[in-house]
């Protein structure tokens, strides 16, 4: 067992880092824009959440599992659910059980494949994510639906310098941060994680734990996808593309171990409000695309060998 | 070890099983799993050959798999970084940058090129030894390189162009009597990986460094010197495959290949490949690429709407992994 210092530290990083990096901003510009600057952080950060959430329940679940079909599922249910709607206020609740509905059965359809055919996750989610993609083409590739005036008003809403919608995701992400640590499920699903045979030893139904993980994850991907629809005027095919890989990396770097076993809700705030924020500094000052990506690359490969502690290989 | 392991598994994982193992005894494991892509590529070829006789001649075997070279290419790289029992979510975007060096660089400035792409190799090496150092998950470390490398290509060719040298699309048109180039390619690559991973005495220690590393490492082999030796070797792959894809592309685009990233670790895992490591299959791996880059082909003789193209895709990727289960092969 690592020490309580060692497990609580590469967490802070992300807090840390978009701290720094908004003062940062704040001196550059003169203070000038700093209140507009983290207003958008935290709107797109809340996307960026809600799909590590996701993606945060299937690593947990254990070593090699990942879910690569996050962005076709977000997609696929933003489609589906603006669909149902048709941009009216009244058919509000169906689109959001549409949305979460589908993710939910994306997800166990993705947990099947995984159990029945004895495939590694990372190839059953690829392989599921390919029909995902065709389904969302199919249900309205084209054309974009508006959605309906309810949502894209709830989405961008503030009480004063204050996003509605984030302080909710924030109320979740430390309910889910409680229910990892204290719920009967959330032992359950960090037992799995750790030690399979251990796990099942004690009880516990693994399967059921990872199905219901899985089954998780897709009903968060599809709310991210049936919010994003409406923050941004409707759903589009590529709009979960950025999610894939950025999924993974506000996971880890926010303190979620890729090996499974060991969650951290709060940790992805922090490293989802550094991306945003490094993101939208470097667009401010008009840096090209390629030293962005180069940066952000650069940032995840530092952040991860200075937040790990030197282990001699087994 | 692995036989042993694997008739246990089998007999246990369903009442079929016992049966699948029972056959196992008899036929080399090893073969039965390279038996399913083979069989899968076989079939669609059968297929394609007969919605179309035409293509079965010289050229439309050419035609048919030129682009599962660069593939074929991708995906050996892949493979050797699963052989560790680590992954590399870079290798697709590695493949764009080197394909903006070649269309940039190596027709004016050869030694820019040359000096850039090794750098590039020397850079797979160098993450190789970061992750062995420092004890880190390579799903991360190789995630963080794949935007560095896109990034760097992007840096270099703003927006898809540039020019390949003429040698070059010389080379990847050429018509090599009786085999067509891109198998020739394909028989070469697969033989040369079975040689060196298989039969060297080297290949053999670093199959054992994936599939057990602290018994390599009790038996004085340097875990290290593995990695360097892995990712640099995947390093060189993946610029040969950046070469081909610009020889056939006649230019460079950044964004030209990311899918090869999870399309080789499909192809690997097509091929026989376990990420547990140790266990991969360079003719499976060669195997594998040829039939995911084939899937795309088949379904357009097969008219299926653009649409569901991407999906029938996945279909056939389940169908042909879902085939390890009948003949009692699934691993994880």
């Amino acid at each position: 067992m690592k020490s309580f210092s060692i497990r609580q530290s590469p967490w802070l990083f992300g807090f840390i880092g978009a701290a720094v990096i908004f003062v940062a901003t704040i001196i550059v510009s003169h203070g000038a824009g700093a209140g507009a600057t983290f207003h958008a952080a935290v709107a797109f950060s809340v996307f960026s959440v809600l799909v590590a959430i996701s993606q945060m329940l299937v690593i947990t679940s254990g070593p090699g599992n990942i879910d690569l079909s996050v962005p076709t599922v977000l997609t696929l249910c933003a489609y589906l659910s603006m669909g149902v709607m048709q941009g009216s206020n009244a058919w509000l609740p169906v689109g959001l059980i549409v949305a979460m509905g589908v993710g939910l059965l994306a997800g166990a359809f993705n947990y099947a494949a995984i159990l029945l055919l004895r495939l590694p996750p990372i190839i059953a989610t690829l392989a599921s994510s390919f029909i995902f993609q065709s389904l969302a083409m199919n249900a309205g590739g084209e054309s974009t639906i508006k959605p309906p005036s309810l949502l894209s008003g709830f989405t961008s809403l503030s009480i004063g310098p204050v996003s509605v919608l984030a302080l909710l995701v924030v109320v979740l992400t430390i309910a889910l941060a409680i229910g990892l640590e204290r719920s009967l499920f959330g032992r359950r699903l960090l037992a799995t994680g750790q030690s399979e045979p251990a796990a099942r030893f004690a009880g516990i139904k693994v399967r059921q734990v990872r199905l219901i993980s899985y089954a998780g994850a897709g009903l968060f991907a599809g709310l991210a996808g049936f919010l994003l629809a409406g923050f941004t005027g409707g759903a589009a095919l590529n709009m979960g593309d950025t999610y894939l890989m950025e999924s993974i990396a506000v996971v880890v770097l926010g303190g979620t171990s890729v090996a499974g076993g060991q969650a951290n809700a709060i940790g992805i705030w922090g490293s989802a409000l550094f991306f945003n924020l490094v993101t939208i500094m470097l667009n401010a000052f008009g840096t090209p695309v390629g030293l962005r990506y180069l940066l952000t690359g650069a940032i995840i490969i530092l952040i991860v060998t200075a937040a790990t502690r030197p282990i001699a290989r087994a | 070890m692995s036989d042993v392991m694997r008739a246990k598994s089998a007999s246990v994982a369903s009442g079929k099983g016992s049966m699948a193992a029972r056959t196992q005894r008899r036929i080399n494991p090893d073969h039965l799993q390279l038996a399913l892509p083979c069989v899968a590529l076989l079939v669609m070829l059968i297929v394609i050959f007969t919605i179309k006789p035409a293509a079965f001649s010289y050229f439309g075997f050419g035609l048919l798999f030129n682009l599962a070279v660069p593939l074929i290419l991708a995906s050996m790289a892949q493979m050797l970084i699963i052989c560790l029992g680590d992954i590399d979510l870079s290798v697709g975007n590695f493949v764009g940058f080197v394909t903006c060096v070649v269309a940039v660089f190596l027709q004016d400035k050869p030694l820019i090129a040359v000096a850039l792409l090794a750098a590039g190799i020397a850079a797979y090496a160098g993450v190789g030894v970061l992750i062995q150092l420092r004890g880190l998950p390579s799903i991360i470390v190789t995630l963080g390189m794949s935007f560095v490398w896109l990034g760097l290509a992007l840096l270099i060719l703003p927006s898809p162009g540039g020019n390949a040298p003429d040698w070059l699309t010389g080379a990847m048109s050429l018509q090599p009597p009786w085999i067509p180039l891109p198998l020739l390619i394909a028989v070469v690559v697969a033989a040369l990986g079975q040689w060196l991973l298989k039969r060297s005495a080297y290949g053999v220690v670093l199959l054992g460094a994936g599939a057990n590393p602290r018994a390599a490492a009790r038996a004085g082999w340097s875990l290290l010197r593995a990695r360097i030796v892995m990712y640099g070797a995947a390093g060189v792959l993946a610029v040969v495959s950046g070469l081909t894809l610009s020889g056939l592309t006649t230019s460079g685009d950044p964004n030209i290949a990311p899918t090869y990233t999870l399309l080789g670790v499909g192809a690997v895992i097509l091929g026989g490949g376990s990420f547990t490591g140790g266990l991969v299959s360079p003719v499976g791996t060669v195997v594998g690429a040829m039939t995911l880059s084939l899937a795309g082909s088949l379904l357009s003789f097969l008219n299926v709407p653009p649409v569901w193209q991407v999906g029938a895709q996945g279909v056939i990727l389940f169908l042909v992994l879902a085939g390890r289960v009948f003949i009692g092969q699934g691993k994880r």
